[in-house]
């Protein structure tokens, strides 16, 4: 007889291995639990897809746990059962990404190919002489009014941001700069939690303390109450980029009598750039779909506004706004003329929330953009390492 | 060109915020030879080795005070640019760091570029081919100059790093346990590598590897610290056959032999 520390008298097989069901029985557990759902509800008589997809889904959890336990043992009970829990935790996180993707894009492609007059004219149009319900109009404006504010809240933002962070991770390491680090942080931290509608007061204040006329509106304002909001994104996601870069490169350069600011740009800024790309983008995103304080910095208008320092503009977010405020449109006949230059359009009801939706539309294609441009900038400047 | 002269060290205590590192240095380091520095570890070597160049200061809080002479200057004297130092004191490290964002070529050329200093494409490839050649590592590497970097392995990485480090063409060349991380293939080529560089250059190098001290070094200097918390310091130095056949002091003698601890 051999001892029992003989490596062939151990099993290998993982404990309750031999008792393992195939992967179908789950979709038998599954189909049942839906089913029961589906009864349930016709029972009481609220029978609707998304309440029987949610009831089956925790009915199978419960059947197939049941099953598994007495088929396949605790152990195993509890593999499944952790393995569904997990993958419904993934599908309630992504179902609001793809629910807002499918209501946007089914509710505002067609807005936006099938604009009147021309396709895609929705894009190329803005919104003077369009009144009533007129299937006319476009966001041309709107779109003019959110780049070029985007563009000057980056250009106040991304110089003071990457600034400060390269201040903290480069200078602030000893001494008064070290203590003065600790406050920038500081400051930084509460610049993050600003609600957005206090940047807008803000951007109000600073520039009326300034102006004789009160009710001085400009895209100029706009930037810097976003600029407000983004500078602490990009100081925080800078800082962590710049930071990954290890002290060995920067050495390095100064061992070859690089000084230290040529390094900062040459070696930190070089290495970091993909990173440094994606938080920018970040940064911008999270503010091109801001409202409240365009609405109080910019106003609206229905006409291009090319000049940042003079009048009010349109911007995306708030066109939405004003969209989908406006409601459906009165039509009291199948067209509408237009009384200054007696064009007529065809009258729709929805036209408001179309031109909302398509408006909605747009902005995730610019954001989209951004972020590719930001994918293209990580592909081409990041550190090779491949033979 | 004047005939080299040595690196004068007197007095030298090197400071880590309050805390005293290494205590009262004075060692004369001769020109166009090998110094090896060998000790156990924390006792002060590697920073004695980086307050050559002065990139000992580069962290935080850390200085040194006392005097460095390289031909005949003071490099801790207040007037002194230490950006000017390093380009004359060059230094390559443990670990193998090319610039991951560069080529070959360009890694080559970093001393050059990262200064902003315009070359022509002729003397470009000139220095290029030099370099490399003086760091034993032009053959392999000729016919993918604008491959990266870091697709080398990690002993021709280490000799791209010392190819990038004698373009700038520096007097004085520090290594700090250059192959600790290395192969004894590639560490016998590094070492190959630093007998032939020592006819142009001073090179101090710091290594835990007593057999490479005594293969590559002409003067062998022993570091030791009294305990954790004490300041290192410079025990003996003298050549390196003396050192390891009949040193003078007892704590040496101990160290080489295994007896140490």
């Amino acid at each position: 007889m051999s001892s029992p520390s003989t490596f062939e008298n151990v099993s290998l097989l993982r404990p309750g291995e031999e008792r393992r069901l195939p992967w179908y029985h789950l979709v038998v557990t599954g189909l049942a639990g839906l089913l029961v759902a589906i009864a349930l509800l016709a029972i009481f008589d609220v029978l609707t897809v998304p309440s029987a997809i949610l009831l089956g889904f925790v009915l199978h959890l419960l059947f197939g746990y049941t099953y598994s336990r007495i088929r396949e043992g605790r152990r195993w009970a509890m593999d499944r059962l952790m393995t569904l829990v997990v993958i419904g935790a993934f599908a309630i996180a992504m179902f609001p990404l793809f629910s807002l993707l499918w209501a946007v894009v089914g509710k505002g492609l067609v807005r936006v190919i099938a604009a009147a007059p021309t396709p895609f004219a929705f894009w190329t149009a803005d919104m003077s002489g369009v009144i009533g319900g007129a299937d006319a109009g476009g966001v041309f404006h709107a779109t003019v009014g959110t780049l070029l504010i985007t563009l000057w809240a980056s250009i106040i933002s991304i110089p003071v941001g990457l600034f400060t962070a390269i201040f903290l991770v480069e200078y602030a390491h000893h001494g008064w700069r070290r203590r003065l680090g600790q406050g920038v942080t500081f400051l930084v931290d509460v610049m993050t939690g600003i609600p957005s509608i206090v940047a807008g007061l803000f951007g109000l204040a600073v520039f009326i303390a300034f102006m004789p006329d009160q009710s001085v509106r400009m895209g100029i304002m706009g930037a810097v109450a976003l600029s407000l909001l983004m500078i602490p994104t990009v100081v925080r996601s800078s800082e962590e980029m710049l930071r990954l870069v290890p002290m060995d490169l920067r050495e390095a350069a100064y061992a070859l009598g690089v000084p230290k600011w040529l390094t900062i740009v040459k070696v930190v800024l070089r290495t970091a750039i993909a990173g440094l790309s994606t938080g920018i983008t970040l940064a911008i995103a999270r503010v091109i779909g801001e409202t409240a304080p365009l609405l109080l910095t910019v106003g609206m208008v229905t006409s291009v506004n090319w000049n940042m320092f003079d009048g009010r503009m349109a911007t995306l977010p708030t066109f939405i706004n004003q969209q989908y405020r406006a409601g459906s449109a009165n039509c009291m006949s199948d067209t509408v003329t237009n009384p200054v230059n007696q064009e007529v359009y065809a009258c729709s009801i929805t036209t408001n929330i179309d031109r909302a939706w398509a408006a909605a539309l747009t902005l995730i294609v610019i954001v989209m953009i951004l972020n590719i441009i930001a994918r293209l900038i990580s592909h081409y400047f990041s550190p090779k390492l491949s033979r | 060109m004047a005939a080299p002269q040595p690196i004068n060290v007197e007095d030298l205590n090197i400071y880590y915020g309050d805390f005293l590192a290494v205590e009262g240095v004075d060692v004369q380091i001769r020109p166009r030879s090998v110094t090896a520095l060998i000790g156990p570890s924390g006792c002060g070597k590697s920073t004695f080795l980086r307050t050559l160049n002065r990139m000992h200061e580069v962290i935080p809080g850390a200085y040194a005070e006392g005097t460095v002479e390289i031909n005949g200057q003071n490099i801790y004297d207040s007037r002194v640019d230490p950006v000017n130092v390093r380009r004359r004191v060059g230094m390559v490290f443990q670990k193998a760091n090319p610039f991951p964002t560069m080529s070959i070529r360009d890694n080559v050329l970093a001393g050059v570029k990262l200064n902003n200093r315009r070359i022509s494409k002729a003397a470009a490839d000139e220095l290029v081919e030099r370099s490399l050649t003086g760091a034993n590592l032009w053959n392999e590497v000729k016919d993918r100059l604008d491959k990266p970097g870091m697709g080398l392995s990690g002993g021709q990485q280490q000799r791209l790093c010392i190819a990038r480090t004698i373009a700038v063409e520096p007097e004085v060349v520090l290594m700090d346990e250059p192959c600790s991380a290395l192969d004894p293939i590639s560490t016998l080529a590094i070492e190959d590598l630093v007998h032939e560089l020592k006819e142009e250059y001073t090179i101090v190098i710091v290594t835990h590897n007593m057999q490479q001290a005594s293969r590559v070094s002409d003067r062998t200097g022993f570091f030791n610290i009294a305990g954790t918390g004490k300041p290192g310091h410079l025990i003996e130095i003298d050549d390196t056959d003396t050192i390891f056949t009949n040193p003078t002091n007892k704590q040496t003698e101990d160290y080489i032999s295994g007896r140490f601890g």
